[in-house]
């Protein structure tokens, strides 16, 4: 079943065009990898998608009903967890005050305690230092926080903006493997952008590739990533060339 | 040594009206990068709320009659209704303008107030009687202090105690730190961006009512300047302590007082008219040393 539909959207910052006619689908269960060189357009369509910009033209579809033009904040309540790039944490709020704001729009509050022990679990590093301000946490652990919180809000679908900038290889296959679990035990749905379809061919799913604000590849991840298409598609057209 | 306690319990009632003010301030700065100069002209509506509108030179007082229990939750609902009103109608339009357009339409505001309490009231002072007898001097270890001083110090106590509780203890204050910090993200996480909005203005109308009440009970008189001169300290306040950080700005509403009334004391009689002009040296010299304020939040280093 169709969870996300983007048609066809256009971003503009001021002059400059940062999306022209973006499309994409994204079905219940599935990961979908967003690659593409820097400056291609991934976090515009991801900002898009959280409402905190918005598309001047083409509409974006979440379970079903339209969410082009409404604030971040319905978006959100209606089961999209953004973690964006940059590791955007409460550095002045504690570790577990992080995790309890992503609870407010829930009304299982049940569920949301129970989730609040699973995220511990999965990162046990945040149990022992949750009193402690998210300031003070290392860059892999703000990244841990910002997925966990993510997850508190008990979302439909969870997109991430580079999860592994910045990370320890040994940190990043932690962090895949317990995204992969999560889809396979209570049927997350995944967006993920990496700048490298390296992740995306190991992970496994559906991938697209972007270039230049448009959707240019779309398919098996594994397949495309070692295609010569991708690699034509990265550095055949004289960009950025990364 | 009473001349000491008279001297502390002076900087202390001075620095809690300067504190109050400034908090005001800084709770609508940490959420929206508003300075809300309109903050004072709250204080002066507040104080003219007690009054029935007349331009005659004797002050008619009406809801000023009302016992204290009812006066102070009237007087607060009219410093958080007029600003929650400000948020809708005015500074809703602005959210995403850059600073000094926001700052200006403060600015705009205030006076759209203090000549709209103007045309109501005509520009003369006039004097009130609200609770006169609150300026009779107790016995503290042996000095003699005025009570509305005591009661100052211990009101602007209670509410920075409550407003701590309030920020830290409860699911909207959590959010409107959250908020404070990094907006955007706040939002993406479900926070109710008007809300927390709302609410800050609501909060920061109910301490310029707080400290409308406390300066009509020390002056005696309703004035449509009366917000000026506290809004201007506070502003000051708010800039040393590092805009946005409550903490700061509460410190430095309080070292404020502190540095106006032991200047009072120890400046030679001929240098005191001059005071002033020694308290904003003293501020200079400290943004000299601290360009960001005392306490930079940590949000002030991407946001503004
Ligand atoms: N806030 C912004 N204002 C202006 N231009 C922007 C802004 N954000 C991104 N851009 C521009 O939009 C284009 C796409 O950026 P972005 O979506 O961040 O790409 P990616 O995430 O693929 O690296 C780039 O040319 C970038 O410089
Ligand atoms: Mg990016």
């Amino acid at each position: 079943m169709t969870l996300l539909s983007v048609n066809d959207i256009t971003v503009r910052y001021g002059r400059l065009t940062a999306l022209r006619g973006a499309s994409l689908t994204l079905n219940e269960g599935e990961i979908l990898f967003v690659t593409g060189p820097n400056g291609a357009g991934k976090s515009t369509l991801m900002k898009a998608i959280a409402g905190v910009v918005k598309p001047v033209g083409g509409s974006i579809a979440f379970r079903g009903e339209t969410i082009s033009g409404r604030s971040p904040e319905d978006i959100a309540r209606m089961g999209f967890s953004m973690v964006p790039e940059g590791r955007e944490v409460f550095g002045s709020l504690t570790i577990e005050e992080n995790l309890r704001l992503g609870i407010g729009m829930r009304a299982d509050r049940d569920q949301a305690a129970r989730d609040l022990e699973m995220v511990y679990s999965i990162f046990p590093v945040l149990l022992s230092r949750r009193h402690q301000h998210a300031g003070a946490l290392s860059g892999g652990q703000q990244q841990m926080l910002v997925i966990g919180r993510a997850l508190m809000a008990g979302p439909k679908l969870i997109a991430i903006d580079e999860p592994s900038l910045g990370l320890a290889p040994k940190v990043i296959d932690d962090v895949y493997q317990t995204l992969v679990k999560l889809r396979d035990t209570i049927g997350l749905t995944l967006l993920i952008v990496e700048q490298s379809a390296t992740r995306a061919k190991l992970t496994g799913g559906r991938m697209i590739l972007m270039r230049s604000g448009e959707v240019a590849l779309e398919g098996d991840a594994r397949e495309l990533a070692s295609s010569d298409a991708l690699k034509q598609a990265y550095f055949g057209y004289g960009e950025h060339g990364k | 040594m009473t001349e000491i306690l008279q001297v502390v319990f002076d900087a202390l009632s001075l620095g809690s009206l300067y504190a109050l003010g400034a908090l005001g301030i800084a709770l609508i700065f940490g959420v929206m990068r508003l300075v809300n100069f309109a903050h004072g002209d709250t204080m002066a509506f507040c104080v003219f709320a007690m009054l029935w509108p007349s331009v005659d030179a004797a002050a008619i007082v009406f809801a000023g009659n009302l016992p204290a229990w009812l006066l102070i939750p009237f007087i607060l609902a009219v410093g958080a209704g007029l600003s929650v009103l400000s948020e809708i109608i005015v500074f809703r339009r602005f959210r995403n303008t850059n600073p000094a357009t926001m700052m200006i339409a403060s600015f705009a505001l205030g006076f759209v107030i203090r000549y709209f309490l103007l045309m109501l009231y005509s520009s003369r002072p006039k004097s009130i009687d609200l609770w006169s007898n609150l300026g009779l001097p107790v016995e503290i270890l042996g000095a003699r202090i005025p009570l509305l001083q005591v009661i100052t110090i211990v009101t602007a106590i209670a509410i920075l105690i409550a407003l701590t509780f309030f920020l830290k203890r409860t699911r909207f204050g959590l959010e409107m730190r959250a908020a404070a910090e990094n907006f955007t993200m706040a939002r993406m996480l479900g926070v109710r961006a008007n809300r927390v909005i709302m609410l800050a203005f609501a909060l920061s109308g109910m301490l310029a009512a707080a400290v409308a009440l406390i300066l009509v009970t020390q002056t005696g008189t309703a004035d449509i300047q009366m917000g000026g001169n506290i809004m201007l300290i506070a502003f000051i306040a708010t800039v040393i302590g590092g805009l946005g950080s409550l903490p700061g700005a509460v410190f430095a509403g309080f070292l404020i007082g502190a540095i106006a009334t032991v200047m009072q004391v120890v400046l030679p009689p001929e240098a005191r008219p001059f005071r002033d002009a020694f308290v904003y040296a003293a501020v200079i010299a400290t943004l000299i040393w601290r360009p960001n304020g005392i306490f930079m939040p940590k949000s002030a280093k991407q946001r503004v």
